[in-house]
């Protein structure tokens, strides 16, 4: 075990510090429980944006009479890859907690259909990654929803085991 | 979701998470998941997109249930959701159960609250808007 990374504060799956690399990492991150579970994967990145799809599945439907999958799949797709669109732009990955995330249904995604969603980190702060996205299931330019949110970037002191409430102490203060 | 399904019937999605209805509280249902590695994210926490699922599923429940108490079988779509996370949620059983602040002829207007051990420390709270039309 290498010492001074394991200083590091850590959010379990990948080290704090280590350069974030979305294709590499985030395959590790995507592949392990709920991301997994849903079938995340990861498609393409930028400098300030991070690509990631998943397929249409029968058992994550939410409107059995039509085929429409539910929105907690687009929900969980948008998270992460604002989430991974804030590691991007940082250029390394850091433990961060989500604020709130805001959510536009544009229309129903088509039933048989995978869902790809863009990440963007369009501002970045000291203490906070403004983000935005975009789903769609097909056709970029007739997205199914709209995301917007913001992520409190934790510092290396704040994290704790339980990184978050301490995290967000910190910033009170 | 038909209006005139059964109080506690929940889409495949909400089943595949582990989703089931607790209980009815004064005519609503209120929502319980217990952890699996399903609903993980970072190790030990559940995942953001599981909470915010969650939200929803309570969110449409409790219009659900609302709607068919007025006897009105209305068509309900999702226009938008925002999520507040206050609390890292834990490993363990989590609650949601959503209040309908108003449901008119085309819009429905939603508040929801998740808990885990103690009621009174929410992990996370959404308020959520529907569209109503006629089936």
């Amino acid at each position: 075990m290498e010492k001074d990374t394991d200083q590091l504060p850590r959010t379990g799956l990948v080290r704090a510090g280590v350069p974030f690399d979305p294709a590499k990492l985030g395959k590790l991150l995507n592949s392990n429980g709920h991301s997994g579970f849903i079938g995340m994967s990861y498609r393409d990145h930028g400098p300030d944006w991070v690509e990631l799809g998943l397929p249409w599945r029968e058992d994550l439907v939410g409107d059995p009479e039509t085929g429409v999958l539910a929105s907690g799949p687009i929900i969980s797709l948008l998270d992460n890859a604002t989430s991974m669109a804030a590691w991007v732009s940082q250029g390394e990955f850091r433990p961060q907690v989500t604020l709130d995330l805001r959510i536009d249904y544009l229309r129903a995604a088509a039933r048989g259909k995978a869902i790809v969603a863009r990440g963007e980190c369009y501002r970045l702060r000291r203490t906070m990654a403004f983000v935005r996205g975009l789903a769609h299931d097909g056709d970029p330019s007739d997205p199914v929803a709209h995301a917007t949110g913001i992520f409190m970037l934790v510092h290396g002191d704040e994290w704790a085991a339980d990184g978050r409430d301490r995290a967000i102490r910190a910033e009170e203060k | 979701m038909s209006v005139a399904a059964p109080i506690d019937a929940l889409p495949p999605y909400a089943r595949a998470l582990g989703m089931v209805v607790d209980h009815i509280d004064d005519g609503c249902p209120v929502l319980a998941m217990d952890y699996s590695a399903t609903v993980g994210g970072r190790p030990g926490y559940l995942h953001g997109g599981a909470i915010g699922g969650m939200l929803e599923m309570a969110a449409f429940a409790a219009l659900r249930a609302h709607l068919s108490q007025r006897e009105l079988d209305l068509r309900i779509k999702p226009v938008n959701v925002s999520i507040e996370f206050l609390r890292g949620g834990q490993a363990e059983r989590t609650f949601a159960r959503g209040t309908v602040l108003r449901a008119g002829r085309r819009l429905a207007n939603v508040r929801v609250e998740a808990w885990q051990s103690d009621p009174q420390k929410p992990v996370a709270s959404c308020w959520m808007n529907f569209l109503l039309s006629p089936r």
